[in-house]
């Protein structure tokens, strides 16, 4: 059976990161494709036709799209080698939850100070302190572990850790500091990026910054 | 921790996403208590058991306890193998978690906050919630439920549709899914009705009805809801 594998990405996506991530711990060999989100492929439009974004995972001829399920996916179908996910139901739940947790919160949050940090006061004030509400429990979440999966890189930890790429754009814009407020974060963050599946992945930080740069002044933020 | 260890669930009889939690027990034959929540005044045990959302549904099984209705499926499914909720083939898997999703997030939550709307607001919550069913449809045709022969996940996701839909609609004075450009969705909407575990476990409309009416006057006379 052919394994063709197809991912169709974007460079600074945090969701298109998961999927790379994945890929590279089960060592997959796949054909990335960059799109152009101002002028998306066919080939995106007719494999992800309901949400028409990115990541979508094609595996030989079929899409895969959500970069949750992607991972999930790519988790069962590559079962052999690096498990993402725990074997044991409950301990798969509570992955499961906090990866959600992630999609939902940690976006959300993003988004808050996406849109506060050119307003001043108490508006900026607001998006800050409920961005640092949700690093708080996530930072309670990982406790003493070396990854939120326990002792192996897993789930949570991919879902989680693309966000760290744009990391130095938000400290900058929302005046702030990740480090200072939650250390044990950034120790985890740490800890991810010696692994080369995900230093391979992340872009760097300063062109994520440069490319934030460009977004707020093509939506008019600035 | 073992299958026999007890059951519990948290739950609220008005809340489409907790009795979800209820169809895949009753599916998969496992007892369980049920505790009802007072939706307006949560108890510690639920703010203990699910700090981070405080919400229902909070499946208890022995001594662990775990929250989201779609996580909670999956862990039941994977935890009491009799009645397979999910497929076995990773990609149909991946569809179904793909629809759940889409339902949840593009349908259900735009129609209750369409409900919640007054205005032009509400005509755009209205337009993109009967865009959302107007998929679902497209993906429902041909099929006798969402998984094929037997009720499944993607059934018990979208279940809701049967019972709050129409109550929300009517509350709310709007039509998401009628029944000329909705063949498909209503066909499915009376099998899954009929099905002898979902018929006896679902709330009263009037119930439901009640409940929205008590939400709404908390709400304007307490607009921070």
């Amino acid at each position: 059976m052919s394994n063709e594998v197809v991912l169709l990405d974007f460079w600074a996506s945090m969701f298109g990161m998961r999927i790379r991530i994945a890929l590279a711990e089960k060592g997959v060999k796949y054909e990335h494709r960059e799109e152009d989100l101002r002028n998306k492929s066919d080939l995106l439009l007719k494999m992800n036709p309901i949400h028409k974004k990115i990541p979508v995972l094609i595996h030989n001829g079929k899409p895969v799209c959500e970069s949750l399920i992607i991972v999930e996916y790519i988790d069962e179908v590559w079962k052999d080698k690096c498990p993402l996910l725990p074997s044991d139901p409950y301990q798969r739940a509570q992955a499961r939850f906090w990866a959600d947790f992630v999609d939902k919160k940690v976006y959300e949050v993003f988004k808050g100070v996406w849109l506060m940090w050119a307003k001043k006061g108490e508006e900026h004030e607001a998006a800050k302190k409920e961005f640092f509400e949700i690093f708080k429990i996530l930072e309670g979440e990982l406790g003493d572990k070396p990854y939120f999966g326990g002792e192996t890189f897993g789930f949570v930890d991919i879902s989680f850790i693309t966000f760290y790429s744009w990391f130095h754009a938000y400290e900058t814009f929302g005046k702030f500091s990740i480090e200072a407020e939650c250390p044990k974060i950034i120790a985890w963050v740490k800890r991810c990026m010696q692994k080369e599946s995900v230093a391979k992945t992340l872009p760097d930080q300063k062109k994520i910054l440069e490319y934030a740069v460009q977004l707020r002044k093509r939506f008019g933020l600035e | 921790m073992g299958s026999q260890d007890v059951v519990k669930l948290l739950g609220v009889e008005v809340s489409p996403v907790s009795r979800r939690v209820e169809w895949a027990l009753k599916l998969k034959g496992v007892d369980y208590e049920y505790i009802e929540e007072d939706i307006f005044n949560k108890s510690s045990l639920l703010l203990e058991l699910n700090p981070v959302h405080k919400k229902v549904p909070v499946l208890v099984h022995g001594p662990k306890a775990m929250a989201e209705s779609l996580v909670i499926l999956e862990y039941i499914d994977e935890t009491w193998r009799q009645n397979p909720l999910l497929p076995q083939d990773p990609y149909e898997r991946a569809k179904a978690r793909f629809w759940a999703r889409f339902a949840d997030e593009k349908l259900l939550r735009v129609a209750w906050s369409a409900l919640c709307s007054l205005g032009e607001e509400k005509e755009k919550k209205l337009k993109l919630a009967v865009e959302a069913a107007e998929k679902i449809e497209e993906e429902i045709k041909g099929k006798k439920f969402f998984s094929g022969e037997r009720i499944g996940y993607l059934d018990i996701a979208m279940g809701w549709m049967v019972r709050w839909l129409p109550v929300w609609e009517e509350v709310g004075s709007m039509q998401i899914v009628d029944p000329v450009n909705f063949p498909a969705t209503k066909a499915w909407m009376k099998e899954f009705l009929n099905h002898p575990v979902i018929k006896d476990n679902l709330p009263p409309t009037e119930k439901l009805v009640l409940y929205l009416h008590r939400r709404s006057k908390m709400l304007s006379s307490n607009p921070r809801g």
